[in-house]
């Protein structure tokens, strides 16, 4: 099961819904790993919505997985993206295409669906046309508040910044224009007593 | 009166002191002897001749130390003063508001002269002297709200207002207590005050963003807030907690009474004329325990504030390891005796401390 029902948080937490077909005047979506299915759900409750979407697919670590799956789907593009970064100019020569009243369907990871999310507020697509939905690995991307490096797929609490190198603890904070949760130094107050990690949401 | 400004510092050999006119005027937070959330707002048209109220922006012995300490952080870190695109109209509403302001409270300081929109500003404390045209960035040395707030004390926070909510999309933050401009930007009302604990439950931020929205031109609010500072340490970043954090650690029961700061935030805010933002002057305040204790009803009610706050308040403020200690210092200032109702010292009146 790709799906996780993440606890009661603080506001500034993004909160994930359930990708459903809407009328559009195109569709763009993009997802990456367990991603794949929600959109595939979609494809499943609205079959003709495919034929004028717009899909960009990262499969991380699933391999062919999801691909032959999405290609059966039929949708008007679909292009395999191999990384997240790689796939950032592409999204943005694609959102810059986007016409009045098209509906972006985000699912994936946290931290595909906050950059895209950015991206696509950025190009002008109104909030109200965007979709959500989580899906696959809860790894969090998070900034570190002191040297302001990011570091992709944080799974444990604490954890080693990759960036400076400090022990950080995840917040719950997060900042929707840098798609990223806080980390703060974990023992600042005493400098060397690291508590061990452990996996988020355990 | 003339101020003397102090020669001082904020930080490594912390030289800050108050001198016995700026403990009189210290901004005391608590009205009564306990304290919760409330969303404690009034006007903001003066207050007593010589408080910290008087005056729409407040000039006291700390500006020059505190503008040195301002350009210190910013040269260490750029990204404690930020603006979006979309806010340097509200940038020039703050730098009119704020020249206006000041020479007219204070014409033996600060002069402002103006023939269309060719502006002449004299800035006798820092020793400026500029002319520039008005809404021409380029006749500025740094944008016009970095340009001065470089020269006000307290933070700016410079709110966007749009979609019934207020959008923190401009600020020079280096006198915050532990937040992050340079993360919370672009946030919303409800975003920025996410990691405020029990504040949401009680419905606050939701009655203070009513009360916010519809703030008006000419009708400033204000409001007092407060946490507990080890060391005269303007710059309590999360930045730079990393480096600050373990100085927390060093409190003795001999030298907390020099140590360990009140930190009282004048919070202000200002609807402005052209960019209807809404900015958020954030003034800090900083009194050793020691002095605080000089007026014994201040020492009476900061012992039984700090003895019943809610734990997760103290640990929110980030001195709940250090209360035990705090307690142990003011409960030698605390006799017992009831307090006068009022944040006042009523030095005159309050009965001198028996113990």
């Amino acid at each position: 099961m790709s799906r996780f029902t993440f606890p009661p948080s603080i506001h500034s937490r993004p909160v994930y819904g359930t990708l459903s077909p809407r009328k559009g005047s195109g569709h763009l979506m993009i997802a990456d790993a367990e991603g794949a299915e929600a959109l595939l759900g979609l494809a499943r409750a609205d079959a003709a919505l495919m034929a004028s979407a717009h899909v960009i697919f990262i499969p991380r670590d699933t391999g062919n997985r999801y691909v032959t799956q999405l290609q059966a789907a039929a949708p008007a593009v679909l292009h395999i993206g191999a990384s997240y970064d790689a796939s950032v100019p592409r999204i943005r020569r694609v959102l810059a295409d986007t016409v009045m009243g098209a509906q972006i369907y985000l699912a994936g990871t946290e931290g595909l669906i906050g950059q895209a999310m950015n991206e696509a507020l950025n190009a002008g697509i109104p909030l109200a046309a965007i979709q959500t939905e989580h899906r696959g690995s809860v790894a969090r991307r998070v900034q570190c508040v002191h040297c302001k490096g990011i570091t992709e797929d944080v799974t444990t609490d604490p954890f080693t910044c990759s960036h400076c190198g400090l022990n950080l603890f995840v917040r719950d904070h997060y900042s929707r224009r840098l798609a990223a949760f806080q980390g703060v130094c974990i023992d600042a107050e005493d400098p060397g007593n690291v508590p061990p990690p452990v996996e988020l949401y355990s | 009166m003339t101020i003397q400004f102090n020669d001082e510092t904020f930080r490594d050999d912390y030289t800050f002191r108050n001198s016995d006119w700026a403990i009189r005027r210290f901004p005391f937070p608590f009205h009564e002897d306990s304290y919760m959330y409330s969303v404690n707002m009034e006007q903001h048209r003066g207050g007593p001749a010589g408080s910290v109220f008087e005056k729409r922006f407040d000039v006291d012995e700390h500006y020059i130390s505190e503008m040195r300490d301002r350009a210190l952080v910013l040269a260490e870190d750029p990204l404690r003063c930020q603006s979006l695109p979309h806010m340097n109209l509200a940038g020039w509403d703050l730098l009119e508001l704020i020249m206006v302001s000041k020479s007219e409270d204070y014409p033996d300081l600060f002069e402002l002269h103006r023939k269309g929109d060719k502006w002449r500003w004299v800035n006798k404390p820092l020793g400026m002297d500029d002319t520039f045209t008005f809404m021409d960035d380029a006749s500025l040395p740094y944008g016009p709200m970095e340009y001065i707030t470089r020269q006000a004390q307290g933070d700016f926070a410079v709110l966007d207002q749009r979609e019934n909510n207020l959008w923190m999309d401009a600020g020079m933050v280096t006198t915050q207590a532990d937040w992050s401009l340079d993360f919370d930007i672009g946030m919303n009302f409800f975003e920025w005050h996410a990691p405020v604990p029990l504040a949401h439950e009680m419905g606050v931020f939701k009655r203070a963003l009513k009360f916010l929205l519809n703030i008006q031109q000419g009708g400033p609010a204000r409001r007092l807030n407060w946490t507990m500072t080890v060391n005269p340490l303007l710059d309590t970043s999360p930045e730079n907690y990393h480096k600050w954090g373990v100085q927390k650690t060093t409190l003795t029961p001999e030298n907390i009474g020099r140590k360990q700061h009140l930190r009282v935030e004048l919070q202000t805010f200002y609807r402005l004329p052209r960019s209807n933002a809404l900015v958020f002057p954030i003034r800090c305040y900083l009194i050793a325990l020691d002095d605080l204790v000089t007026m014994p009803k201040w020492g009476r009610r900061l012992h039984r504030v700090i003895r019943d706050l809610p734990d997760e308040l103290a640990t929110y403020k980030g001195f709940i390891n250090n209360r035990p200690l705090i307690l142990d210092y003011l409960a030698q200032y605390d006799d017992g005796k009831p307090t006068s109702p009022g944040i006042w010292p009523d030095p005159d009146r309050e009965p001198p401390l028996e113990k």
